[in-house]
């Protein structure tokens, strides 16, 4: 231990043993780290010190009275007593003034055996309870679908109070009235769903007692066993605790030690995951077509078809799509299959549909498509800009960070149409036109440039290219971007003064900035803007993209794109194409595959006839989805591998049943490039199974060598040794928590930041950029732009978080957003069925009429499919990466 | 409302403990404290409802319903007490069909129980509006609270 880690340290005694602990700990922390047990109920190691219980009093010589330890900051040579007689004798008048408003029918109360109660009454050894009890006979809350709040065995601690507060930041909760009648509730005690909650479920997790229960446990027990493992929705990775008992999952927690989340989680990953696991409509069999009709077959069947079928095409009319939902070892194997087996590159998968522009502008720009810096850096940014990224919503434990950074002072600056929740405690919002982001942030670096707050040294010492960057930012003249993003030279001035004053900053971006027929160059400005002000490989700076699907980061890795192999490998770089070639002893195409777009037009153009397609639901989360649909049903032969009949495998010709992610073993990569661990909780429903098993068995019967392994252990060996960022991530070592790439050997600790002393490509390379145009704009036909996005409560099409009762009782289905300017003129009032049109095709949806969205722009989810917003967006392409316009489309909105 | 709301709220953006002087300038204008007004102080302020109704329901000063045309007080302190307010409390509660704290359907009268008004001597008062009425009983204040809906009131 160095000095000044030393200096830091206090010795205090604690009941006759000395302790040393940090300075800045409290007493009873202080008792923690001696091993010694003091009685707590309001104390939680997440939350600020409260003192509210007031069980864990001790006597400290030369202190006058009895302190509460929780609240009394530990003192170099303080002597601390904690189980004096005084003391129990208080401890034990505390307790019992505490149960006397708390019910003790502990044999039909749910929290029996787990709660804190019974825990500080075993320590505290209560005789009897002499102070008359007094039940308040409160309703209890049963209206929310997901928890169920009985008040009446409320002891207020506060847990959940502050938990909502402190470290979720939204304050649904709070101490109401005052004295006896003092509770926990809401204005003017509203239902849950009428106040700011978000159902994340932090407060059910910090109760001691039963008054706060998850609703689908309430009654299930004790469970068996708890399996730590990923959350299956977001790119954030959570890790949760799957809780099993009798072999089904009666609940999913999130982890207390979990490095990426803390404790945390959202509504998804708390309740959502049950559900849709042990949900009837699960593929249980594999399915084949007859006569227009599916009927079950057995494996054998229905792998032989696939065989038979996927043999009788030459490589060019084949793809494969792979699935940002599956283990980075069943994208491997599906890669593998593409191009060993069938030979060619057509495999890509929905990272086309997201950051496909992050992969190609970010390698350009830095060298390495991925987020530069790690979730729990952004806690600690002075100033954090983010652009096209709902975060609250998509990614709510990211979130969680970003409040932190606020109330710890840090400057945020929300640029985005649509009055996101992040807006009410942003130090400034830009609500600039959606597809103008290439102005704003050129129009805000032309201000750090003109005014001089450009890093000349970061500049000059590690990136290259900047006259001629500077050059282009000539076109860029406050009264043009004025102009075109319809946000006043003042704001823009002060978020250019703001982002370059303040250091770290950091970046935080999402679909906002990638899904525009100019994503790339969206990229390339944010990746701009870090170099000109230096935020580049420091912590808490960065440019990072937030992705979208749990293994989204991790499908990209393992090369489900057309032109890489593992780890970014070029399929057309010779070299790596003979070490590829010698390790799966086969010969492998040279140029690049198509891409999933391209894939689903080429069908249409019955160039592909038949397609493999894993987990992915193109027929509703594609660009035009009514072209896709056409282009489905003009296949020869489609395969489907997934866990429901999903709205594209209602096309497919064979539909293979795959496990979920809670029935496999494998590992996820989230958005930080944190490879963690998925592990199996329960066996398979029905006759499904895994994914990297099913594409092993057909590639075995397609004659493909090298698909021969046991489990997903011999698929990391194998990734290993050909993929050098993960060169050292072996299962052994995730067992102590993830690794983030790259991490080349075994004794390499993984790499929170990149492009720490060198950029990834040797120096950052400003892009000079032009300002485009969206693809579509508002005319007299079309006069609104639609832009597209995803909501709290529901995940992508819906295949799992449709199949949760209690989501679909908060969200029950898609609206479009409307500002009350556009929506009066139109005769639409809130709740009106309205039908919304583009060049492309209509839906049928309800209004909801708020000021949320701009005049002139409208909002939908791209969940529903009776609903579905891709019937209407634009598939117009990004040139460079091939993603589809999902954020600009032209529409008109009419009431029926 | 709304834009009464604004005016109070103007000089407080985003400032930071000011939540009871503005909660008292509202209920000063408005009369009591309502849903639309937290919303608007939770948007201004940059708190949660919740907290704010928290800390707002602490206060007894604060009232969350619409006070009636006349505000009808009943003194509990001590004198009255002794002389039988607890019986008047009770006559007006039942004659009225409302608790103390809220207002009648039809919005004529709302009701407040307070501490001692210091005119011991004409003990059991009740307060209407500014109007002291001394020497209660039952009787009394059922005729006192009859004649406001017989247009009188005022004049008793």
């Amino acid at each position: 231990m160095n000095t000044k880690a030393e200096m830091n340290l206090i010795t205090l005694n604690i009941d006759g043993q000395e302790v040393k602990v940090e300075r800045g700990s409290t007493v009873l922390e202080a008792a923690k780290a001696a091993g010694t047990y003091i009685p707590t109920l309001c104390y939680h190691p997440d939350l600020s010190p409260f003192g509210a219980c007031r069980l864990c009093i001790v006597e400290i010589d030369k202190m006058r009275g009895l302190p509460t330890s929780c609240t009394t900051p530990a003192d170099e040579g303080m002597v601390v007593h904690t189980n004096t007689p005084r003391i129990q004798e208080l401890r034990r008048n505390v307790f019992e003034l505490i149960l006397s408003e708390h019910p003790w029918q502990c044999l039909t109360c749910p929290k029996n055996g787990r709660c804190e109660l019974q825990e500080v009454a075993s320590h505290i050894g209560l005789g009897e309870v002499s102070v008359p009890p007094i039940y308040k006979n409160l309703p209890k809350d049963t209206e929310n679908p997901f928890f169920r709040r009985d008040y009446n065995l409320c002891i207020l601690c506060g847990r959940c109070v502050r938990m909502c507060q402190e470290v979720r930041g939204v304050g649904a909760i709070a101490f109401t009235y005052r004295g006896g009648q003092a509770m926990v509730g809401t204005a003017f005690d509203h239902s849950l769903q009428d106040s700011d909650c978000k159902f994340c479920g932090a407060c059910v997790d910090v109760c001691p007692t039963a008054a706060l229960m998850d609703k689908s446990s309430l009654w299930a027990g004790i469970p068996d066993r708890k399996v730590a493992t990923i959350c299956p929705y977001c790119g954030v990775g959570c890790q949760l605790k799957l809780e099993v008992k009798d072999e089904r999952i009666i609940s999913s927690v999130p982890d207390p030690d979990g490095i990426v989340n803390h404790g945390q989680a959202c509504v998804k990953g708390r309740f959502g995951i049950r559900e849709f696991v042990h949900h009837r409509e699960r593929l249980t069999a594999p399915l084949i077509r007859r006569n227009g009709e599916f009927k079950e077959a057995s494996w054998d069947e229905a792998l032989d078809l696939a065989a038979k079928k996927l043999k009788s095409y030459t490589a060019g009319e084949l793809g494969v799509i792979a699935s940002a939902k599956c283990t980075n070892e069943e994208n491997y194997v599906m890669q593998k299959f593409a191009r060993a087996v069938l030979g060619n590159n057509n495999i890509d998968h929905c990272a086309r549909l997201c950051h496909a522009p992050t992969v190609a502008g970010l390698v350009q720009s830095f060298g390495s498509g991925a987020m530069t810096n790690s979730i729990n850096e952004v806690g600690d940014a002075a100033c954090i800009l983010a652009i096209g990224t709902n975060t609250m919503e998509e990614h709510p434990v990211i979130g969680v960070e970003v409040k932190k950074a606020v109330n710890n002072g840090a400057k945020l600056i929300v640029a985005n149409p649509r009055e996101i929740d992040l807006c009410h405690f942003a130090s400034l919002w830009i609500r600039h036109s959606p597809g103008t982001d290439v102005a704003l942030l050129m129009g805000m670096m032309r201000v750090i440039v003109d005014e001089g707050l450009l890093d000349s040294a970061f500049v000059k010492e590690r990136c290259e290219n900047f006259d001629t960057f500077r050059e282009s930012l000539k076109s860029f003249g406050l009264d043009f971007v004025e102009r075109v993003t319809k946000v006043s030279r003042d704001r823009i001035i002060e978020a250019a003064r703001m982002f370059a004053t303040h250091s770290p900053a950091t970046i935080l971006y999402a679909m906002g900035i990638t899904q525009h027929s100019h994503g790339t160059d969206n990229v390339m400005a944010t990746a701009n803007l870090a170099m000109l002000t230096g935020n580049v490989g420091k912590p808490s700076t960065g440019v990072n993209p937030l992705r979208g699907q749990n293994n989204v980061q991790g499908a990209c890795d393992m090369g489900a794109l057309p032109n890489v192999y593992t780890g970014y490998q070029a399929v057309a770089d010779p070299a790596i194409r003979e070490k590829f070639e010698a390790a799966w002893e086969c010969r492998l195409p040279s140029s690049p595959g198509l891409t999933l777009v391209e894939m689903i037009e080429a069908a249409y153009c019955r160039e592909i006839k038949a397609l493999y397609l894993v987990g992915e639901n193109p027929a509703l989360s594609d660009a035009d989805t009514q072209h896709v649909q056409e282009s489905l049903a003009q296949l020869d032969f489609l395969v489907v591998q997934d866990i429901f009949l999903s709205e594209t495998a209602e096309f497919a010709h064979v539909v293979l049943p795959a496990a979920s992610f809670a029935e496999k073993d494998g590992t996820f990569t989230n958005t930080e490039r944190r490879v963690q661990r998925v592990r199996k909780a329960i066996e398979p429903i029905g006759d499904s199974r895994p994914d990297w098993w099913i594409t092993c068995q057909l590639a075995k019967r397609l004659g493909g060598r090298g698909f021969d392994y046991s489990c997903p252990f011999d698929i990391m060996e194998e990734i290993r040794d050909l993929t050098p960022s993960y060169g050292g991530i072996s299962y052994e070592r995730l067992e102590s928590g993830g690794l983030q790439w790259p991490c080349p050997t075994n004794d390499h600790p993984g790499t929170p930041i990149l492009h720490t002393n060198i950029f990834t490509r040797g120096k950052g390379r400003f892009i000079p950029l032009k300002y485009i145009l969206p693809g579509e704009l508002p005319d007299e036909d079309y006069p609104l732009i639609l832009t597209t996005g995803r909501s709290l409560y529901h995940f992508h099409t819906g295949t799992m978080t449709r199949k949760v009762a209690g989501l679909n009782i908060i969200e029950p289905e898609g609206a479009v957003e409307i500002s009350p300017q556009d929506a009066l003129p139109l005769g639409i009032a809130q709740g009106d069925k309205v039908k919304v049109s583009s060049r492309r095709g209509e839906v049928i949806t309800k209004a909801k009429v708020t000021e949320v969205s701009p005049p002139g722009v409208v909002f939908m989810t791209f969940h529903f499919a009776e609903s579905a917003a891709n019937i209407l967006t634009n598939p117009k392409l990004d040139p460079v990466s091939k993603i589809p316009e999902f954020k600009v489309a032209a529409v008109k909105v009419e009431k029926i | 409302m709304e834009s009464e709301l604004a005016e109070i709220l103007a000089p407080y953006e985003e400032k930071k403990g000011v939540l009871i002087p503005v909660l008292q300038q509202v209920q000063e204008k408005l009369g009591y404290i309502s849903e639309e007004a937290i919303s608007q102080i939770a948007k201004t302020l940059k708190l949660s409802g919740s907290d704010i109704f928290g800390v707002a329901s602490f206060y007894t000063q604060f009232r969350f319903v619409k006070p009636g045309e006349h505000t009808v007080k009943i003194c509990l302190g001590t004198a009255c007490h002794v002389r039988g307010g607890e019986q008047i409390l009770n006559t007006v509660k039942s004659y009225l069909s409302i608790d103390t704290g809220e207002t009648t359907k039809d919005g004529k009268f709302s009701l407040e129980r307070v501490a001692c008004l210091g005119c011991c001597a004409l003990s059991p008062v009740i307060v209407v509006d500014e109007v002291v009425h001394s020497k209660m009983n039952p009787l009394k204040t059922a005729n006192l609270l009859s004649s406001y809906y017989q247009g009188g009131g005022d004049e008793v």
